[in-house]
């Protein structure tokens, strides 16, 4: 029954790990491009585990941004985390200490949508299913970290080959997902002038928390009744 | 990099899998705590991503690299429609082809 679970999870697991296997690869090749050695990237693979937030802290550290700051803007793209556990915390209940422990650690984007879903259609969330499905992601994750790292130090310029528009296009992909949500088009725009501001005005890390922090400021500030409106106008759409 | 810096360096890495670690339990234990967030915050909580996200996009838009902005529009349109991972084929195709034929 255990292993029925574990394999299972697995099967559920492998689309997401193909999918993720490129940006695995294009983070340990980026990571040696902004001074990281191929140790470091597979270390921050397998303690972070957490794709865009190691795209942010690797494109921080090639642009000397304090690191107090990166630590902190690594929290900031991850902060949805909480939201995710906060949710997922009725169907783990079961779960034993540690293996809360690790269903914690193991807790990305996939494996929380994957987990409400199984949990929806009335099936068990078992610990093997939930060990099963994170490992498929896990391991190759660290694999593909690591040829994209050995890779990336065969590299010579990386203009040359455009590896340089990658990482900002890999962000506003990320933005663009975010799409949906509630004053989305405010808070970019905000964000987004504000930290060309900063840039200019106040000099380069601290385009980051000043743009990110006025695109919070402004998302606390709309008024909560548009935001009802809103969303019920989104739900329709879907 | 020097030792110094390299060690550095592998603080900062644990120390951002703690503060991820955190965000992944927080939910959990603040759950336990409190049985509402309150609508301004989680107003704010809901623009964390996207406002990170943004200001590591804009600036890379108004650098002044013409045709790294150029990519980065001709990916916007196709993000518009297909996944990120053909975003970032489409941008690339258009700073290689900008870079090769153009400049």
């Amino acid at each position: 029954m255990t292993k029925d679970d574990f394999w299972q999870g697995v099967r559920g697991g492998f689309p997401v790990m193909l999918s993720a296997s490129p940006f695995g690869a294009l983070f340990g090749a980026l990571a040696i491009e902004n001074g990281f050695s191929v140790f470091d990237a597979v270390f921050m693979s397998m303690t972070l585990y957490a794709g865009a937030s190691q795209m942010v802290g690797i494109e921080l550290f090639g642009n000397k941004v304090q690191p107090w700051l990166i630590v902190l803007s690594v929290f900031a793209v991850n902060f949805r985390h909480i939201l995710y556990s906060a949710s997922i915390a009725k169907h783990i209940r079961h779960f034993s200490g540690l293996q809360k422990f690790f269903a914690f650690f193991l807790l990305v984007d996939p494996q929380y949508a994957e987990t409400e879903k199984r949990a929806e259609r009335g099936e068990p969330v078992t610990f093997a299913w939930y060990l099963g499905f994170a490992m498929i992601i896990y391991i190759p994750w660290q694999m593909t970290t690591l040829l994209g790292a050995i890779f990336g130090q065969l590299i010579g310029d990386p203009h040359a080959i455009g590896l340089d528009v990658l990482l900002p296009i890999y962000f506003m992909g990320l933005v663009l997902g975010f799409r949906k949500r509630n004053n989305w088009l405010s808070v970019v725009a905000v964000s987004s002038l504000a930290s060309v501001a900063a840039i200019h005005f106040v000099g380069s890390p601290w385009h980051v928390s000043i743009g990110a922090v006025a695109g919070i400021v402004v998302a606390a500030c709309m008024p909560l009744e548009a935001q009802d409106a809103q969303s019920g106008a989104r739900e329709e759409e879907v | 990099m020097d030792s110094a810096e390299h060690l550095q360096l592998i603080y900062v890495i644990l120390a951002a899998a703690a503060a991820t670690f955190l965000t992944r339990i927080g939910g959990y234990v603040l759950i336990m705590q409190m049985k509402r967030i309150p609508p301004r915050m989680e107003a704010a909580l809901n623009a964390v991503p996207a406002a990170v996200l943004s200001t590591l996009v804009a600036p890379a838009f108004f650098s002044g690299d013409l045709d790294v902005a150029a990519a980065m529009l001709v990916a916007l349109a196709v993000g518009l429609r297909f996944s990120s991972l053909w975003m970032l084929l489409a941008g690339w195709l258009a700073v290689m082809a900008i870079r090769h034929f153009v400049i």
